[in-house]
């Protein structure tokens, strides 16, 4: 039998490279999944080189200088003129404002980053274990999760914090395993869709133990939903943080977190509201760069949204 | 094509595959069962192709599933090579696959989007040990079999999606070929495609078949594709053979009023014939397999039922060499 053989397509770069190609045309055509990236990609390089772009210690005190405003603000608002040696002001205690919001990155982003790793591990785990073996594991599960998303989110963390203390570890193993009930939903729902797939039939049919099914055949459907909801909680998890610092549970006073500092701001926020609008803003404006870039990934992960959305 | 004197490569005996549904209320645990497949006996030997005909729905894809133990059978035995397939663990099945594999009907449902198909067609022999991943004799093996089946070896790092489906039926014809099987449950793998492009996949299976010597369980409901390619055929109804014999006496005398009313409903390209042609037209619907009727399943909507029909279950008896019927009629 002889069959016609179809010409080379035009398209004959390296796949990884098209890949990119690709990518950046997606990235082009949403202005505000850019916009979302680019804030994240911002708010990663403050975390991470912290201590080389900010002028003070983010504790060094300086009470001479304490309340000053930020640097455009009229003169004569206070004791201390507003000077761009601190763009932003200081807190009560003189410590510089703009030096706090920078290093605070670091805990939101600290927090954001592993508690989501930690949901996502045992969201993933636990997911696919019951979506994959079904029967009793499978209602077990499902009967845990339910009852879990059925306490009330903030009162069940602010027990744990204040039973386990104030430390970044455990804030990070609170919102790791609160949080991880949304992903045991999402993984299981995909390992049970994809389970009922032909492929996976294809693959019994071929011998292929149930670990390799699992992982060889099952996980690569989970990528794209995982990362795009990674990223969506991942600004769930800032946004309880600085909620949790608010409340004085998170991390510890003397480390300098957004949420600590709008605690630290509540009693000046009349005669000194820009030591509560910094933090609130940067909470904000990180929320919001998320999300859009969550959204826009979950539609670029879906190939018939792709499309639809310009 | 083959001779009837071939050696019985797999023997399928009364062979049932029941689905337990689910209770409905949450105190009333009576289970329900839909007999799929309820006692069906048949061998297919070697270097032979067995077509498996009937209706949507009446359990064709489930026998072939049950034989191959993708759905282990309720009761019954199928045996391979004189092993009892329905008695062996999970690992034991596993090492038996080789030997038997499977063609799926949809050629895009059963091939992994995410996976280029260099990887799919290599996956049973990594699988087995056979070959490691990335190993030069696998390459050698992958372009082997994609020219068995005609399609370009430069295409290994295409995905499914950019196939014709022609062109992934022949991928997945590949894949079941890795491992040299001796048997292949070939699963409407035809169906789904233009007519052209069933008659080019017949015609690969039949080379494949005459290189290799290999046994197809071929099932579908185009009838004239079954006569074609089959050397012997069996009728399916509600779980149950109502007629088999080799293809030659099934389609020129059918006994079974079943199969007589399938074949006059199979069009014939000859317009002459075509304008003869008596049609048997059945009226009423499948009943449901949950609740199949009593004594012969097909008494509901047979034009020659009479009374013993809906009391007694025919045998399923052989009425001439190799012609098994299941009717009071015959």
């Amino acid at each position: 039998m002889s069959l016609p053989s179809y010409g080379k397509l035009a398209d004959n770069r390296p796949r990884w490279l098209q890949q990119l190609a690709t990518f950046i045309r997606l990235v082009k055509r949403d202005k505000g999944g850019a916009f979302g990236m680019l804030i994240v990609i911002l708010l990663i390089f403050c975390a991470v080189f912290a201590n080389h772009i900010t002028p003070y210690d983010p504790s060094l005190q300086n009470l001479r200088e304490g309340k000053t405003p930020p640097a455009w603000f009229p003169k004569g608002s206070g004791k201390v003129t507003p000077s761009w040696a601190h763009p932003l002001g200081t807190d009560p205690l003189g410590r510089d404002l703009l030096t706090r919001i920078i290093y605070g990155s670091r805990v939101s982003l600290t927090v954001g980053v592993f508690g989501v790793l930690l949901a996502c591990s045992l969201g993933l785990i636990i997911g696919m274990i019951g979506g994959y073996l079904g029967g009793r594991v499978d209602d077990i599960i499902v009967n845990v999760i339910n009852i879990m998303l059925g306490i009330p989110y903030l009162l069940l963390v602010v027990v744990i914090a204040t039973v386990l203390g104030r430390s970044l570890i455990n804030v990070i193993l609170i919102f790791g395993i609160t949080d991880a009930p949304v992903f045991v939903r999402v993984t299981r729902s995909v390992v049970l869709r994809a389970r009922e797939c032909g492929y996976v039939e294809a693959a019994v049919s071929i011998g292929a133990q149930n670990w390799r099914i699992l992982f060889e055949q099952i996980l690569p459907n989970l990528v794209g939903p995982i990362i795009t909801l990674g990223t969506l909680e991942m600004s769930n998890l800032i946004f309880a943080e600085a909620g949790l610092g608010f409340l004085g549970l998170s991390v510890p006073p003397s480390v300098p977190s957004w949420g600590n500092m709008l605690n630290a701001a509540r009693e000046y926020i009349l005669s000194y509201p820009w030591m509560a609008m910094w933090p609130g803003f940067s909470i904000m404006i990180t929320a919001v760069g998320m999300n859009l870039m969550g959204d826009w990934l979950r539609d670029i992960m879906d190939p018939r949204q792709r499309r639809a959305r310009r | 094509m083959s001779n009837e004197n071939n050696k019985t490569l797999i023997e399928v005996q009364d062979l049932k595959v029941h689905f337990y549904l689910k209770a409905s209320g949450f105190f009333n645990r009576k289970r329900q069962a839909v007999k799929a497949v309820d006692g069906v006996t048949f061998d297919v030997r070697e270097n032979e192709t067995f077509g498996l005909v009937g209706e949507s729905g009446c359990g064709k894809s489930t026998t072939g599933r049950g034989i191959l133990q993708l759905i282990r059978p309720t009761a019954g035995s199928v045996r391979f090579e004189n092993i009892e397939l329905t008695k062996l663990g999970k690992e034991a099945i596993r090492c038996m696959r080789p030997k038997m594999q499977m063609i799926f009907q949809d050629s895009y449902d059963s091939l992994n989007p995410r996976h280029p198909i260099g990887r799919i067609i290599s996956d049973p022999l990594v699988i087995h040990g056979i070959a490691r991943r990335g190993s030069a004799e696998l390459k050698e093996r992958v372009s082997e079999l994609m020219n068995m089946v005609c399609l370009n070896p430069g295409y290994v790092n295409r995905f499914p999606h950019e196939f014709s489906g022609g062109q992934r039926q022949r991928i997945g014809v590949a894949r079941a070929l890795a491992l040299n099987p001796k048997f292949i449950v070939c699963d409407e793998s035809i169906s789904a495609l233009d007519v052209s492009i069933q008659a080019q996949i017949v015609n690969l299976l039949q080379e494949l078949q005459e290189q290799f010597g290999l046994s197809y369980l071929f099932i579908a409901h185009d009838l004239n594709m079954v006569r074609f390619i089959s050397n012997r055929v069996a009728v399916m109804y509600i779980g149950k053979i109502m007629e088999m014999a080799d293809r030659q006496t099934l389609f020129k005398s059918p006994l079974h009023p079943y199969t007589k009313s399938l074949i006059s409903a199979a069009p014939t390209p000859n317009p002459k014939f075509e304008r003869n042609r008596q049609r048997i037209i059945l009226s009423g619907e499948v009943p449901s397999a949950t609740n199949p009727p009593k004594g012969c399943v097909f008494n509901t909507r047979c034009p020659i039922a009479f009374e013993r029909c809906s009391q007694e279950i025919p045998e399923y008896r052989e009425v001439a060499p190799q012609h098994f019927v299941a009717c009071h009629a015959v």
